[in-house]
């Protein structure tokens, strides 16, 4: 069957339907997971489905949409995604930050400051805060009905207890509005200071546990923490090793086998931006190295 | 079959209800904000901004009490036609449709559970005009405050202090609609 067998966005219509009022609950009661009959995707659990379908619910032709996969646009999942949208919605792709209407990211929040007319739909594993504290969700729907997170609190404090810190590093849980605990999905908690107050609207798709949650623009999100350890946003103390950026979230790279390394940022949109203006890193090519190493790798035989 | 029944539904079902989705989502993202909704035309006296939200979101999974001058042949058998909705009474609503007038107690309605607050009703309530002034909005996806041109305010502020409890509103008029979710505070 050819792609334009299919409806627009892949979903049937009555299954966007049902994905559309999850998202619009899930916009009115923000931080709260909503319950949603996902459905079997052209890629297993585990791949992004829940953002997949939450974009497809949510993609009109005349969008531009752009795909991250922990800040880059150019790994196997972002690839395959952003290819799925060109051929089931026709809708124009992009790698830059600022040209994109619908951003689906997996684990990362974009360096540039997104706007109003923009969207984030973010890929979510497992959707439940407390899960790894409690495994039974009827229990875990208990204590979000009552307020009650002080398990939650209670594993930061052993985390001190035992590192001298909060050693929670990615998934860090936030507080929405006041009232519930969220997970922002695995971003690094260097990312979570830019959850609230943004200009964008957030959606969240968990696509094998079946839960939508949304933050609504210009939403508080306050990471948990207490007044002794306050919440620190923190990432690897270098600047990047091809731009030279020193505010941005940066990737680990073994470079070779004697313990060699470097770090670049993991936003390679904002890493090509910089580098574009003149930015240049420490451990940046030079032109000709640029030539045979910074090429896209081929699957052809050499 | 009256054939007026058979039309009036969106040309191009997918894309036009992508794009009335994006319209309501982006008004119940950002309360107090009026968006233009357009690609229906209902019998009246459902507006085109009404017949929209109500095909996008509609279907046979979805409960629709209509009250008041809404509640005849003519919408019954468009909206039967075209989502396949079921008509059921104000309790069991997943959508309400009518006048502000015509909606009766709030109370009626559901507003969900503590443990599932998504289980409540959204009320499509055709107003006789819609713009940016008047009551105070403020809360989740409003910056600073929003104003919205609201037929009343205790009801919202009493919805509002059921949170996460409660109603949503989606406003129609004419070509336009803007929301109002449970989260929003009206002053």
């Amino acid at each position: 069957m050819s792609e334009s067998a299919y409806n627009f966005a892949y979903l049937d219509e009555q299954t966007k339907r049902m994905i559309r009022r999850a998202i619009l609950k899930g916009l009115a009661i923000p931080g709260y997971q909503v319950p949603f009959a996902s459905r079997e995707m052209p890629m297993p659990y585990g791949w992004g489905t829940g953002g997949v379908q939450v974009s497809a619910a949510v993609l009109h032709p005349e969008d531009t949409f752009k795909v991250i996969d922990q800040g880059a646009d150019d790994t196997t999942n972002a690839v395959s995604i952003r290819t799925f949208f060109e051929k089931t919605a026709q809708v124009k792709t992009t790698t830059r930050t600022s040209e994109a209407r619908v951003i689906q990211t997996r684990h990362r929040i974009p360096e540039e400051g997104l706007t109003e007319d923009q969207i984030l739909v973010y890929q979510v594993p497992i959707p439940e805060p407390l899960r790894f504290l409690e495994p039974r969700e009827s229990e875990t729907r208990k204590m979000h009905s009552l307020e009650e997170y002080g398990l939650m609190h209670v594993k930061l404090y052993e985390d001190i207890s035992r590192h001298g810190h909060i050693a929670t590093s990615y998934a860090y849980p936030v507080k929405v509005e006041d009232r519930y605990v969220m997970d922002p999905s695995p971003i690094p908690k260097f990312d979570n200071p830019k959850l609230g107050d943004m200009a964008a609207i957030q959606l969240f798709g968990a696509g094998r546990e079946q839960r939508i949650y949304a933050l609504p623009p210009y939403t508080k999100a306050v990471s948990l923490d207490f007044e002794d350890h306050p919440f620190e946003a923190s990432k690897a103390d270098h600047p990047c090793g091809l731009c030279g950026a020193e505010d941005s979230y940066l990737d680990e790279v073994i470079v070779d086998d004697e313990g060699g390394r470097m770090f670049v940022c993991s936003d390679t949109d904002y890493c090509e931006g910089r580098r574009a203006k003149g930015f240049v890193g420490a451990m940046a090519a030079t032109d000709q190295m640029a030539a045979t190493t910074m090429t896209k790798p081929t699957l052809e035989v050499l | 079959m009256d054939a007026d029944v058979l039309s009036g539904g969106f040309a191009n079902p997918a894309i036009d209800a992508a794009q009335a989705f994006r319209s309501v989502m982006e008004a119940m993202a950002r309360p107090g904000r009026i968006y233009d909704i357009m690609g229906a035309l209902p019998p009246a006296p459902l507006s085109p901004a009404a017949g929209a939200v109500l095909l996008t979101l509609c279907d046979p999974d979805t409960s629709v009490h209509l009250t008041g001058p809404t509640d005849c042949d003519a919408v019954r058998a468009w909206l039967a036609f075209h989502t396949g909705a079921p008509f059921v009474g104000p309790h069991h609503a997943d959508f309400v449709l009518g006048r502000w007038e015509d909606l009766g107690e709030l109370s009626q309605y559901q507003i969900g559970t503590s443990e599932y607050p998504d289980r409540s009703a959204t009320l499509i309530v055709e107003l006789p005009s819609l713009e940016a002034a008047g009551a105070t909005l403020t809360g989740p996806g409003i910056q600073t405050t929003a104003a919205l041109s609201l037929p009343e305010t205790a009801a919202f502020q009493t919805n509002h202090g059921q949170f996460p409890l409660g109603l949503d509103f989606i406003f129609t008029c004419g070509d336009q609609v803007a929301a109002l979710p449970r989260s929003t505070e009206v002053s």
